[in-house]
């Protein structure tokens, strides 16, 4: 009987689970299975394209927490930009599963196990934290991702960041120009 | 939902992030990595700026707080973006020299 009782809450509790959680739910498994897949594949290509996954999925992300103008960055920046560049570098290096350098196991045994320590240190961290307790992030509504906002935030309040970023992105381009220069 | 499970979840790709970086010696592989740290980080900051949000609004229902987080992962992407234009440039550098991306060349860095 309380065998049942129990099986009828879990269904309950299923039943109530609504689109926003089964998504959440989703896009986390996604974005975690797709995060070790970019590890474990000795294809340094597949690795690229397993890693835009995740970037899409953490884009999903962001629409659920209403932050529409981040993951419409993130997409271009990112999934956009950024990893074409790390496709065309591994490409231009023509990079593939037999020319990955191999590690020896207990190398990465010790990689793992040191991971997997910072990952359980940090969960009994955020288990304890009582002042964590019962608060929660505002899902599909709030109004301070959108473009707007964040416009006006950026060009009145945070100019001055925004501008220096220019001169830190000429200075990039100049330092990647003079790295790659051949001489 | 929860801020906890978001804090789970960056934890689990910084996590993976960290062993990526630990076990891989493909110079490119361990540079994604830390790109997926970076975007862990990013998606806690956004977290945290619709907690912060949620919390303002209960005081104030026109109130903007948590606009800054959002415009810090704005600049986190800025500056990522930097770093991998010239980390590629050192690791394209790295190859024309080696004739590999194995890290445990730049070990001869040493002396």
């Amino acid at each position: 009987m309380q065998q049942e009782y129990n099986y009828l809450q879990g269904y309950n509790t299923i039943k109530q689970m609504d689109t926003l959680q089964i998504l959440f739910f989703f896009l986390s498994a996604l974005a975690i299975f797709s995060a070790i897949m970019v590890l474990v594949s000795k294809n340094p290509v597949h690795s690229v394209l397993w890693l835009i996954v995740v970037f899409f999925a953490i884009s999903g992300h962001y629409i659920l927490l209403n932050a529409q103008f981040l993951a419409i960055v993130n997409l271009i920046v990112y999934a956009g930009a950024i990893m074409v560049l790390f496709l065309f570098v591994i490409m231009l290096m023509n990079l593939n599963a037999d020319t990955e350098p191999r590690k020896n196991w207990w190398m990465k045994l010790a990689g793992v196990v040191s991971g997997g320590c910072f990952l359980m240190v940090m969960i009994s961290l955020v288990r304890q934290a009582t002042e964590l307790s019962g608060k929660a992030a505002l899902m599909k509504t709030g109004d301070i991702g959108l473009i707007k906002n964040l416009g006006k935030a950026l060009f009145s309040d945070f100019v001055v960041p925004f501008e220096i970023s220019s001169v830190l992105f000429l200075s990039a381009m100049v330092g990647a120009v003079v790295i790659g220069k051949k001489d | 939902m929860p801020i906890q499970y978001y804090i789970y979840f960056s934890l689990a790709l910084f996590s993976i992030g960290i062993i990526g970086v630990l076990t891989r010696r493909n110079a490119i592989i361990v540079f994604m990595c830390i790109e997926l740290m970076l975007n862990a980080v990013n998606l806690l900051l956004v977290a945290f700026s619709k907690m912060h949000h949620a919390a303002a609004l209960t005081s104030n229902a026109a109130s903007t707080a948590g606009v800054e987080g959002q415009l810090f992962v704005f600049f986190i992407m800025v500056v990522a973006a930097a770093e991998v234009s010239v980390g590629l440039a050192i690791i394209v550098m790295l190859y024309r020299n080696t004739h590999s991306v194995d890290i445990n060349f730049l070990n001869r860095l040493k002396n």
